[in-house]
């Protein structure tokens, strides 16, 4: 790891204050990409602030239907919530497969969706569940807030406070994950609310996750399994790696659409 | 430079060290307390696995500097003295290591995993719980019996304090 320094803030403006003087810095929230890729020497920070001390960062809360998410709270604790687990199961369940308990412990909802690894589970959920992701500026639609691989509508200044959606009817995010590293190859969070069904996929897009759009229009007729047999996913849009050619990510999600639905 | 200071197995310590420096390497160059390994350095194999305010985490994953303040525990702060703690005794006598290197990391993820599960372990739940630690020796077998023996020994002396 190149030298950095180190800065803790105990609130948000102060946190947008050591980010305003650092030459070149970096929120650092659970740190479990981050620190990673720092010793990598892929990520080189002149700064880091570190946000797990900041307590408006903190919680969540369910009220009238909407969920709300800080954006420091750890994947084990949206999987451990009770709030969570009544008002979303699916995310719960989601949260409690992202990396292993230890990582669990440390890693944050805001991290993830701020970092946007093409391979990340919470930014399907984020797409399928409409969510609004709030910064210190503004609210953003999660529609537009996923711009591209590791890539998000976050200005440098901005730092991602919390997140909240609506209460689906029902949900779920079935994923296939990578046999050695665990991440997902493919991973799919349907959601249905009303009339409206949302599909985000993760893992296996060639620019990150997307709304599958064909598969919402047919499950919005007949939320059923066997409403995506007509439905062809197009290997063009895929990564293709040493891990799964286009093809086979392709036949991916069609398969955990179809598992994610059979289960929501 | 960052002045550090946190809680290690009970004991209040302080050190200077770079701000860059990893909490594993505090405790091990630092405190000279090396129990902690470092396996893999890209926060796959869970050796270096200690707890940090109760939790635990890959102290190859986290600073030095974002650990200060916090109460630590490390594999060194198990035993009480000469007496083993129950998961230690456990991989004792279910020969849950072999070379040993991935030891301290599983027993501090086993003492967690116990701590947040209590008696309801399964084998199924031990083996996904073990998802972030690496072990190339053993298959993970006699792990797993190690931990269930752990559990159900903790388990059942936590009936009996009740």
């Amino acid at each position: 790891m190149y030298a950095t320094n180190y800065h803790r803030a105990s609130s948000l403006s102060e946190a947008e204050q050591m980010l305003a003087a650092a030459e070149e810095g970096k929120l650092l929230s659970g740190g479990q990409t981050l620190i990673p890729t720092m010793k990598q020497r892929l990520a080189a920070p002149t700064d880091v602030v570190d946000l797990r001390h900041v307590a408006e960062l903190k919680g969540i809360s369910v009220s009238g239907g909407v969920v709300k998410i800080g954006a420091g709270t750890t994947h084990a604790e949206v999987a451990g919530s009770a709030d969570i687990q009544s008002a979303c199961p699916a995310l719960a369940g989601l949260a409690s497969h992202i990396g292993d308990p230890h990582v669990r412990h440390m890693g944050t909802i805001g991290g993830s969706i701020a970092n946007n690894d093409p391979a990340a589970d919470y930014p399907s959920a984020m797409l399928a569940l409409n969510a609004t992701i709030h910064t210190n500026k503004r609210e953003i639609a999660a529609d537009d807030f996923f711009v591209g691989m590791f890539e998000t509508a976050l200005g440098d200044d901005e730092i991602v406070t919390a997140v909240s959606f609506e209460a689906p009817d029902s949900a779920a995010y079935q994923k296939f994950p990578n046999p050695a590293s665990r991440y997902a190859m493919a991973g799919v969070f349907v959601a249905k609310k009303g009339g409206t069904v949302r599909v985000g996929v993760t893992g296996a897009g060639s620019d990150g996750v997307y709304r599958a759009s064909d598969m919402e229009q047919a499950l919005s007729g007949s939320f059923s399994p066997d409403a995506l047999d007509g439905v062809s996913v197009d290997p063009g849009g895929m990564l293709s790696d040493i891990h799964g050619t286009a093809e086979y990510r392709a036949h991916l999600v069609k398969v955990m659409a179809k598992r994610a639905v059979a289960a929501a | 430079m960052a002045s550090i200071s946190m809680t290690v197995n009970g004991r209040t310590v302080s050190g200077e060290a770079e701000d860059r420096t990893l909490l594993v390497e505090f405790l091990r160059s630092n405190l000279a307390l090396t129990g902690t390994h470092v396996g893999c350095d890209t926060s796959q194999c869970g050796a270096c696995v200690v707890h940090v305010d109760g939790k635990a985490v890959k102290s190859c994953t986290m600073l030095a500097a974002q650990a200060s303040g916090s109460s630590v525990t490390t594999i060194e702060g198990l035993a009480n003295g000469d007496v083993l703690h129950p998961v230690q005794k456990a991989f004792h006598e279910n020969h849950g290591l072999q070379c040993g290197f991935c030891t301290p990391g599983m027993i501090m993820a086993a003492v967690d995993m116990i701590e947040r599960h209590g008696g309801d372990l399964d084998e199924a739940t031990v083996r996904s719980e073990l998802e972030g630690n690496i072990c190339r020796c053993t298959g993970y077998h006699n792990i797993v019996k190690s931990i269930l023996a752990a559990a159900a020994e903790i388990g059942g002396a936590r009936q009996a304090a009740e």
